[in-house]
């Protein structure tokens, strides 16, 4: 068997085993599939059902897809979802609540989900890198959360490195990509005739064994290595990312602020493609009959209105305050919370985003004048 | 992926029955609650200035800090109706369950405390978070300098736990100042803001620790008139406010910059804060 250090081969018209062997073992298996006009991960059993053929293109406030004339599996970037809804589901019961009524006594039973194998094939470095971030957040704080590490546990990942980029990628400034180097059970970085495949973890090493793969060659190797490089060379948009935490605490009172605030719709459409945003509301779903109650946690965004509500006051009453709550956090807050940064450089809070706001020019725009107010 | 070590169980709501309510004015009351099964009241040991999640079932969760004293078998939450929840809770009365599950957060520095002048500035329903702060220290009054307590409300409505003010303005080396800036004829104390009592008190700023709740205007003012009189900002601690609906540093919704309210607060020293607090819209 093959060591980690010797990445495997698998030949393009190899792929489907590779699918087969994962749903022989019980996974529900994922990969990127064509749904109104874009991609997203959903569930398949066919390589044919994935979207290969085309590409992505993606400016801000804008996404299309387009034939690419070449058989690439995973010629298409990324799509708005990431890993996030695999493990913080975006609608997840936590507590099943039987009562009479209000006031009357009650029995709570914490609902925990199965944590059936989910194997996701397609996910980039970026998305990789927003699985650890969101590790951070629901595993290693003081209250970890057991829906998360549920999960997260059942989770199999099979990355692919980026051998082209978009225009709203910035992963080289963040140092997440293009190349999936870590946090994944398997990666495949794709050739024209197949792909590289290193695996990362002892279940991934299992499967590279069952497939038995032969060793990759140094041809392979070697084109791989050059069309990482030109990948990553190709990127163009950064976030300059030095003493970025300091700079946004000076600058809570920069005019920026409030031009952007003009700008931004309030929409929240940024923290929903987001692969690390984790707010999120709690609430009762009262059956009708008034005996039983779910209690349910659900995605929420800092630019809904109600998310800085309390009893009249709003901490956070103008888009303005919401849009720099969203990114002081992101960028600043969360080196504090969490000791890395909120930011990926996945960029499709810049691609959907309907006025096409792009948080590395807002942060260039702070940097270049600074302190003032 | 390692096992990890979670518990759901940690974050069930607990059924806890009113034994007493106890109401000041039409929107607010306190609410004495005691556990239907007395076995998890351990769990729930907490320091004055902590707060549980109080449920009501099929309805919602509110965020209320606990006013009882910590040796008290039952936990009282003073609640003022403000929204929905509290809405269904002011129709609740003795025998009636409510859920809770806490506490949660940092609590006030009664520790550090000691051998210090204590200063306790108020305002609104701001008392309730420092009620069992004040109790706690007269229990062990030797362990403490002066204590000045001012207190500031709106209305004279407002003014909850009336009996415990009277009560400390009779202990020894104790200060209290109440005061109302929309006074009625039975109004007997002071008229204005609560940051005019300042007035009334003497400040030693290199034995003062200052324990600080109430609405934001306030606070932020109450700070620059101290720090003006040279209390250091190590030395202030805020119980702060936020909306919260988690209570551990999950949902996101309580931050105030880096501090995630619920768990880091809500009682934090002013010096960790300075950068933000008071900034609008943060």
């Amino acid at each position: 068997m093959p060591d980690a250090s010797e990445p495997c081969w698998l030949e393009r018209t190899r792929l489907q085993r590779l699918l087969d062997v994962l749903l022989e073992r019980g996974f529900e298996v994922h990969g990127p599939v064509l749904r109104d006009g874009a991609t997203l991960f959903a569930p398949v059993q066919r390589v044919a059902e994935l979207a290969a053929g085309w590409r992505d293109e993606q400016t801000p406030g804008g996404y299309s897809l387009e034939p690419c004339g070449e058989a690439r599996t995973f010629g298409v970037v990324s799509g708005p979802g990431a890993l996030k809804p695999f493990v913080f589901a975006p609608h997840e019961p936590l507590l099943q609540v039987r009562m009479d009524g209000p006031g009357s006594s009650f029995e709570a039973e914490p609902v925990l989900p199965e944590g059936h194998k989910v194997a996701v094939l397609g996910a980039r470095a970026c998305d990789l890198a927003a699985l650890a971030v969101q590790d951070r957040i629901f595993l290693r704080g003081r209250f970890p959360d057991p829906h998360y590490a549920v999960r997260r546990r059942a989770l199999f990942t099979i990355g692919v490195s980026c051998t082209r980029s978009v225009s709203t990628c910035f992963c080289t400034s963040q140092g997440t990509g293009p190349e999936v180097t870590g946090g994944y059970d398997l990666a495949l970085t794709e050739l024209a005739e197949g792909f590289v495949v290193r695996f990362g973890s002892p279940e991934g090493e299992d499967l590279v064994g069952a497939l038995g793969l032969p060793i990759a060659s140094e041809e392979a190797l070697r084109r791989e290595r050059s069309d990482l490089d030109a990948c990553a060379e190709g990127i163009e948009r950064a976030l300059d990312s030095g003493d970025l935490r300091d700079l946004l605490y000076a600058n809570l009172g920069h005019p920026r602020w409030e031009e952007v605030g003009e700008r931004c719709l309030g929409c929240g459409n940024c923290t929903m493609v987001c692969p690390t945003c984790f707010c999120h509301d709690q609430r009762d779903e009262p059956a009708l009959d008034g005996a039983a109650s779910l209690r349910v946690r659900e995605w929420d965004s800092c630019f809904n209105p109600e998310h800085s509500q309390i009893h009249g006051i709003n901490f956070r009453a103008r888009v303005r305050d919401r849009y720099r709550q969203w990114l002081v956090h992101k960028l600043a807050g969360w080196v504090d919370q969490f000791d890395t940064s909120g930011c990926v450089g996945c960029g499709r809070c810049i691609t959907w985003c309907p006025v096409g706001i792009d948080l590395t020019e807002e942060v260039d725009a702070i940097r270049r004048t600074e302190g003032a107010s | 992926m390692k096992a990890i070590a979670t518990s759901a169980a940690a974050l069930v709501p607990e059924p806890a029955e009113i034994v007493e309510k106890r109401s000041f004015g039409r929107e607010l009351h306190a609410y004495r609650l005691s556990f239907l099964d007395p076995a998890v009241r351990p769990r729930f040991d907490f320091m004055p200035g902590q707060f549980n999640m109080v449920y009501v079932p099929g309805v919602g969760e509110v965020a209320i800090s606990i006013s009882s004293d910590p040796e008290e078998e039952d936990l009282e939450h003073t609640i003022r109706i403000v929204g929905r929840t509290t809405r269904v809770i002011d129709g609740l009365g003795v025998g009636d369950v409510l859920g809770l599950r806490g506490p949660y957060g940092s609590y006030w520095p009664l520790h550090e405390a000691r051998w210090k002048d204590v200063l306790v500035v108020t305002g609104g329903l701001g008392c309730a978070p420092v009620t069992g702060a004040i109790e706690y220290m007269f229990r062990r009054r030797a362990n403490y300098g002066r204590i000045s307590i001012l207190h500031g409300v709106k209305k004279p409505s407002d003014l909850a736990h009336r009996e415990h003010f009277e009560a400390w303005r009779r202990q020894p080396d104790t200060f209290v100042g109440l005061t109302a800036d929309q006074p009625d004829r039975a109004w007997r104390y002071r008229v204005g803001v609560v940051t005019e009592l300042f007035e009334e008190v003497e400040i030693d700023p290199a034995r003062t620790i200052v324990f600080m709740c109430g609405p934001q205007i306030m606070a932020v003012l109450a700070v620059h008139i101290l720090q003006e009189r040279g209390v250091p900002a190590e030395r202030i601690f805020i119980s702060l406010e936020r909306n919260m609906k988690c209570a551990v540093g999950l949902c996101g919704h309580c931050q105030l910059g880096p501090e995630f309210v619920c768990k880091d607060g809500p009682i934090l020293p002013y010096a960790r804060i300075a950068r933000f607090f008071g900034v609008r819209g943060l």
